[in-house]
Formats: structure tokens, sequence, C-alpha cells
């Protein structure tokens, strides 16, 4: 999957996802100061919410149109619109298409999806990014969402990222591409599938040596630092927009 | 489905999760599997341009498959070949009662056919005196252990080495305890020979079905198709309706797909080619060959735009292979035929949602599937349907699915309702962030949904202030 990125702009929308927004503000703020760094102005729509996924994957498509479609006004400068997560990328990328056929606001869902960017993807790919390091040497390894992958094709631009921190030394897992067993509301419907996936992901994480996990999506991160904590693992995760501030910022 | 169905799909899974043995034979065999299949699509390219080309012929096959299944049935019986229509597995069975019994006809020697694990026809044949019997060595070991394939490729992929020795040593008589894979086959070999010697007919399935030329295309690799369509004296097969193409030169592009993508292998050991029965003067083959062209439900699937694609499939079993959900629980959790992604949206298409309920929902939408299809049927895109069908949510109601709206449930309507209530209002979105910042982190762990992902889990901890707040403090515009 490529796409074409437009050049560096002024200015750039941020949605924050409902997810950053409740649960992890700081991987929000962290991914609008990355974006800030590179001379770029940050626009944060106030009335954002959810893009509507839960109900779109749950099979309630009305409820996840209206929710999307009280979005689609919140962004209408010619702009791209930066998105701290894969997952719901994926959503206004590939999916309000799909979700606006035959409505009335279908023009300016699909409009509104074209502009749509993962941040990494973002910060490699449009703002060209060069992270220079000030953290201590660690170890770390990293989860990329099934969406961010294969709903966005982004799979190596965050470990490019990474890659470029000089003291940081990446391990991959042995199943990077596997399912951490979230998959929304699948972690509640099927516990008991999801309890052997995030399992089996936290092995394979224990077993790179990392001292971290890393990842972009706050979904896994929820699911896969909620089951390190669940069994008191010595790892820690945390989402990549904070990891890189933290370390290119010199904030510990 | 009458031996097994969905319904229970949670007490399997708990059973197979449970299972140690079999959750490490799945795990080994799935990672052999996904890497012979990577090492056959390498060049990236050329994947993408025969993806797309399997993709277009199947699709085109679909557009008008009515014609060709006419056509079919003119170019087969004009070779000689009789055609049989089933509306359903009753009459697909009587069908081929009536077609062994006119032959009388007590063994009956099958080759892989997953249509007739549709039918559950050896179990219908049994009361009536016929014995049918498979050749097919992964068919014929879980044949041996009473067990359904847990696989559409590999039916005894669930089980290891010593598993089928210790089998082998208890149903054979005579047979010594081995793990050698070589011996164990030739143990097989041995006893399918006299078997196939005597048998009154055979019966396989079919992977491609010409239309343009009246020809029947069987892959395989052990032998043992080219023996039940060739040996006997009577030669029936069995196919689901979707497995027809238009043209001969339409099956090479498929052909290799279909093989890459099952097992790895650039190409099969035998692929036979069935045009006719034994022609005069020809030494062997069977005196009659019929064919019995099953819809079962498939007519429906093929009335919606959306649902058809489901049709599309090749049966390599690629999706079982990659999936995450289906390599820890394993086929017969799923409890119908079909089992993995592809199973989980065509078996509840065929036998209905409300037999199979857990089907759409046993699915992270993680889209490996997708990504590994030779014929790219858009699998989360259905299990998205199926959901909303399953809900009642039905946005295309002029073909609804089978059984639809079985999990329709006031509850979880009225929960998205609120749901949408709160997010679709930026003012009831922060009033309601706002409270769940200050109250959130209170709820305790027993509430339901809560408790599901604290069994395995720490409770989500919602941060003291949200990203809205953060940024107001920011240097960062609003509009």
């Amino acid at each position: 999957m490529s796409r074409t990125y437009p050049d560096k702009p002024q200015s750039v929308y941020f949605f924050g996802t409902c997810l950053v927004d409740l649960f992890y503000p700081k991987a929000g703020v962290a991914g609008i100061e990355l974006i800030k760094r590179e001379g770029v102005d940050v626009i944060f729509p106030q009335g954002q919410s959810c893009c509507g996924q839960p109900a779109f994957n749950s099979g309630h498509r009305d409820e996840a149109r209206e929710v999307a479609r009280a979005q689609l006004d919140l962004f209408p400068k010619n702009i791209p619109v930066v998105l701290p997560s894969g997952s719901c990328a994926g959503m206004m990328h590939k999916h309000y298409p799909e979700l606006f056929e035959g409505d009335r606001d279908y023009d300016k869902a699909c409009e509104l999806a074209s502009r749509v960017f993962e941040l990494s993807d973002f910060l490699l790919n449009v703002l060209k990014v060069s992270l220079e390091d000030k953290g201590d040497p660690l170890k770390i390894t990293w989860h990329g969402s099934c969406h961010s992958q294969r709903e966005m094709g982004v799979r190596e631009q965050p470990k490019e990222l990474i890659k470029q921190l000089s003291n940081v030394e990446l391990v991959e897992l042995k199943r990077e591409k596997e399912c951490c067993g979230f998959g929304g509301t699948f972690a509640v419907r099927q516990p008991e599938i999801s309890a052997a996936m995030v399992s089996d992901k936290v092995d394979d994480a224990e077993a790179t040596g990392a001292d971290k996990l890393i990842s972009g999506d706050c979904g896994c991160m929820m699911n896969i630092t909620g089951h390190m904590e669940h069994r008191s693992s010595d790892l820690s995760g945390q989402h990549l927009a904070e990891f890189l501030w933290e370390r290119t910022n010199g904030d510990r | 489905m009458g031996i097994v169905n969905g319904k229970n799909f949670k007490g399997r899974v708990s059973e197979a999760l449970k299972d140690q043995e079999l959750r490490g034979n799945f795990r080994k065999a799935m990672d052999g599997l996904m890497t012979k299949r990577a090492a056959q699509f390498e060049d990236v390219d050329e994947w993408t341009r025969l993806r797309a080309l399997g993709e277009s012929i199947k699709k085109r096959a679909l557009s008008k498959l009515p014609e060709l299944l006419v056509q079919l049935e003119e170019n087969l019986t004009k070779n000689g070949i009789k055609v049989h229509w089933a509306e359903n597995v009753d009459q697909a069975n009587e069908i081929i009662l009536g077609i062994l019994q006119s032959h009388d006809v007590k063994t009956v020697v099958k080759g892989k056919s997953m249509v007739s694990e549709e039918m559950e026809l050896n179990h219908f044949l049994e009361p009536h005196g016929i014995k049918a019997l498979e050749a097919d060595l992964g068919e014929y070991i879980v044949q041996m252990a009473e067990e359904m394939p847990s696989h559409i490729i590999m039916p005894a992929i669930h089980m290891n080495k010593g598993q089928i020795a210790k089998l082998f040593e208890d149903k054979l008589p005579g047979t010594p305890y081995t793990e050698d894979a070589a011996k164990l086959t030739e143990i097989a070999r041995k006893e399918l020979r006299r078997e196939f010697a005597e048998a009154g007919a055979g019966l396989s399935g079919v992977n491609f079905a010409v239309a343009e030329t009246g020809t029947l295309c069987l892959v395989e690799n052990e032998g043992n198709g080219r023996m039940v369509t060739t040996v006997p004296p009577v030669h029936i097969a069995v196919t689901g309706i979707e497995k027809v193409v238009e043209n001969l030169s339409d099956v090479p592009a498929l052909l290799s797909l279909l093989t890459r993508s099952a097992t790895g292998q650039p190409i099969t050991t035998y692929f036979n080619m069935i045009s006719s029965p034994r022609k005069k003067g020809e030494k062997d083959g069977p005196e009659e060959v019929h064919l019995v062209l099953l819809d079962n439900g498939r007519s429906d699937v093929y009335r919606d735009a959306e649902t058809r694609d489901t049709l599309q499939c090749i049966r390599c079993g690629a999706c079982m292979n990659h999936c995450p959900v289906y390599t820890r629980v394993g086929g017969h959790a799923y409890g119908g035929v079909y089992p993995g992604p592809i199973g989980k949206i065509l078996t509840p298409q065929l036998e209905g949602l409300d037999n199979y309920p857990e089907h759409p929902s046993a699915s992270t939408l993680c889209n490996a599937c997708v990504e590994i299809c030779p014929v790219k049927i858009p699998i989360a895109k259905m299990l998205v349907r199926l959901r909303d069908e399953n809900a009642g949510n039905c946005p295309h109601g002029e073909h609804p699915v089978k059984g639809r709206g079985s999990k329709s449930s006031a509850v979880e309507h009225a929960s998205w309702k609120g749901w949408k209530a709160m997010n679709a209002n930026p003012t009831t979105y922060k009033v309601a962030t706002k409270a769940m910042s200050k109250m959130g982190n209170l709820m305790p762990s027993s509430l339901p949904m809560l408790s599901e992902w604290t069994s395995v889990r720490s409770k989500p901890k919602f941060a003291s202030q949200t990203l809205h707040d953060l940024v107001k403090k920011m240097d960062v515009k609003d509009d």
C-alpha cells in the first residue's frame, strides 16, 4: 500500500481519539508537540469526540454514522488530519467512504478520508523529521497494530523513527505481525480467546529482553499493558508519541 | 448441520484453549504453513498481479454464474457426464443414494470433498448399508478417530505424529506403534489399495468446473483422487455451484494461487482433468460419471451484491493458517464444516446466523485473512456486515442473511444509542468525559464487560484531565 504524501504543510488538524482523550492524554500532547517542533501549527477542534469505530465494528452502523457525521465539519480546511492511532486513522481513511455510501455526506466523508494520516507515517514521510536522542541507553520492542499495518500501510514507519534514536536498541517481536487480541469489543465478547492472544503477545515481548514495549495504538496499549500489570511483568508499555517526545526533548 | 452446530462455540473454545497439546500442534503447523506460503510469494509484484487476476476470474465467473452453470451442464452432458441439481443437502444425499443403489454399491471410496462434509454424506449412507471410506490420508485419519476435519485442506492438522501413531495402533489390528510418517502412510496405503480395487463407486469433490469445455478439475497430492476417479466403475463428483469458471484458460492462475496459498507448494503432485467417462478402447476410467451441483443456500448468498464476494473462495485455507483465532482454538471449535475466517462468514450465511451466533464476533478484525486471501475476499467487511445483521441492523434490507437479528438485544441497542448520544454532540461529550475523568476510576471491576476485561488485565485508568483540557493550556488553536 503506498500513498502520495503532500508537501510539508503550514498547519494540520489533530484528531486526538477518544481513548487518548480519556486514558492517554499525554500521548496526544506529545503528538502535538512533535508536530509543532517542526514548525507546523496544530489545530485541535474542541468539538471532536470519537471516530465512530466502536459502533461500526460492533454492528451498529447507524450510530457509528451519526457520530462520524459529527466529526465531518470539524476539519474544513484542506490540510492534513493527523491521528496518534492507526486504528482510528484506518476508520476515517478506509471506512468512512464505506460508512457513508449512499449518504448525503458521502463526498464530504471521502474528502476527509483522503487527508487522514497516522502520526508516525506523517512525521516520517511528510515532516521528514530527524530525531536527536537525549535519553540513556534503552532496549525496547515494538508492537504494530493490525489496523495500522493493514488499513493504513504503516509497518516500517514507526520503526524507522525509533531507529533514528541513537541510544535505543530495537528488538523485534518474534510474531510482530500477529494481533494482540484487543479488537475493541472482541476482548469482552470473546474474553477467553482474547486472553490467550494477549498472554502470548506478552510472552513474546518478555522473551525479547526489552525494558519497554512501544506501540502506536491505544487500544493495543491498554490491552497489552493491562495484561503486563495483571501478571506483574517487569515490562512496561508506552505510546510511541510519548516515547519519542520524552527521548528527544530531554524530558524524563 | 446435524451433529454439531455453532451454538456452543464458547464452550468448545474453552475446551480447546485448555488443551495445551492441541494448541501446540496448531501453533507449530500454522507457523510452518505461513513460512512456506511466504516463500512462494516473495515477489510482491507477481503476487499482486496474480492475485488481481485470480479475483477478476472469480468475479467474472460469478457475474454470469447462472449462464455458466447452464453452459457447464450442456457441455458435461455432451461429454457423457450426467448432471444432477440439488437445492439442499437432503436432495443431494438422495441423488447420490439413488445412483449408488442403482449400481448395488456397498462401498464408496472418497477423495476429499468439503461439500460431502457439508452433506454429512457418510452418516447419511450408513443406515442404508453403504460404507463411505475416506481415502485422503488426513480424512482417513479423522474418520478413524471418529472426528470431523479441523481444516479444509489438512483435515488432521490438529493431531501430532504421536497421536496418529496411537490411533493406528488402536484401530488397525496388528499395527505396531510407529511415529515414522513414511511407515504410517504405507500402512494406510495398503489398507486403501484393497478398498480402491473393490469399491463399487468413487466420490470426489471438484476444484474448478470449466463451463467452456465441460471439464472437472481436481487438485490433490496423494494420488487417492486419481484412484477414486478412475478405478471404480462409477464416479460421482459433488460441488457447490460457485466452483464454476468460464474458460479453461482461467484455471492456471487459480491453480497457482490455490496450491501456493494452501500448502506453499508451487504445484501439486496430481492435477486431474475429468472430461468424460471411459471411452471405447480406453483401458481405464469409470463407465459412468455424475456431477451433483449443490446449492444449499448459495443462491441466497449470491443474490446480494455484497455477500456474493463470499463465493469467490477457492478453498485454499490460507485464511485459517494466518488467523490468530483459528491458530489458538483449532477447527473443531467452530462447530461447522468450514472453520476459520472463511467459515466465520460462509457458515452463518449458509446455515443461518441463529445457528452460528458467535461466528461474526469471533474475530478481532485484524485483517490478516484479508491480507492473505488469494482472491481478495473482503472477509473483515463481511464480518462487520454479519455483525450488523446479527444485531438486527441489516443495512441491505432486501437480502437479509438467514437468521438475521439472532443476537439482537434491547440492552445492547440501548447502550449504543447512549454511546451515540454522548459522542455525536460536543457538549454531551464534554460533560460525559469530564464525569469519567473524575469518577470513572471508581467503577467496580465487577461491572458487566469490565469484569470480562479485568479477568486477565488491570482496569484501565482514566486520566485526571482529558486531552481536550490539556490542549487548552497549549499553543494550539481550536479551529
